[in-house]
């Protein structure tokens, strides 16, 4: 029998630090996409928030700490970390091998991103719990604020290679700018 | 530029893809004759000044939005979600 090997999509990228700037993947055991069908977004919120205790995001948020709910997109929510519950009103889609997260850490993180994507990342603008669909770079992603220093950035399975590439430039440009 | 999406806020125009004059939300009735269809595929208006667009929220929230904007002083008067905007 053929032994398959199970990978995640940054293996042998990360982790890394570079200046400031700590990269990691994320690998969340489970993401099931969820889109409530036309006028079921609230009873799905609340079947969500009986079996998980999280409620369907509203655009632009991302709620939960163990569940996650993070809004990918007009009447979308990725739900990370938990099983989907069995939800009569929306159509639930299995994606934990879809997307590539990397988890970015350290003081110089806001910067790093500012050079890679036109979304306003600031502290006044992009608060904790604020998530949205963006470009990096010329890929489509979705860029989540965990914490003051700290944010994930999701894309494509297949563009990880380019996601960590990216980040990576950008940090090494931050840090020979802090070294010069 | 930057455009105003009724979900995302105001985003960069990068992210945005241009369709086109939002006459087409304003499709004509199947027997309206061939005058009206053809009038609705082929002929568009080329205004300077006022204008509403289709355009694609296709980096971000995936929503096409009609933006009411102006094509002479670049003001963007606003958007609305194409679902519920009214040809």
């Amino acid at each position: 029998m053929v032994k398959l090997i199970a990978k995640s999509p940054c293996m042998g990228l990360l982790p890394k630090t570079i200046g400031a700037v700590d990269l990691t993947e994320v690998e969340p055991a489970l993401i099931t996409l969820i889109a409530p069908f036309a006028g079921q977004t609230k009873a799905v919120s609340a079947a969500l928030k009986d079996a998980l205790g999280v409620s369907f995001p509203a655009p632009n948020r991302a709620v939960g700490t163990g569940a996650r709910a993070v809004w990918v997109g007009m009447g979308q929510a990725l739900l990370m970390g938990a099983n989907c519950p069995d939800l009569k009103g929306a159509a639930c889609i299995d994606q934990s091998d879809a997307w590539a997260i990397v988890r970015i850490d350290g003081v110089d993180t806001s910067a790093v991103l500012a050079r890679l994507t036109p979304l306003d990342v600031r502290d006044s603008q992009f608060k904790r719990g604020h998530t949205a669909r963006t470009l990096v770079g010329h890929m489509t992603a979705s860029i989540t604020r965990l914490g003051v220093h700290s944010f994930e950035v999701m894309v494509m399975r297949s563009m990880a290679g380019t996601l960590v590439h990216e980040l990576e430039q950008a940090a090494e440009n931050m840090a020979a700018r802090a070294t010069a | 530029m930057r455009l105003p999406c009724p979900l995302c806020g105001d985003r960069d125009r990068r992210e945005f893809f241009y369709q086109g004059a939002a006459v087409t939300l304003d499709r004509p009735a199947r027997d309206a004759g061939d005058a009206a269809w053809n009038d609705y595929l082929h002929n568009r208006d080329n205004p300077a000044g006022e204008t509403r667009d289709l355009w694609h929220h296709e980096a971000g929230c995936g929503a096409w939005i009609v933006v009411h904007r102006n094509t002479v002083t670049h003001e963007v008067y606003g958007a609305e979600l194409a679902q519920k905007a009214k040809a």
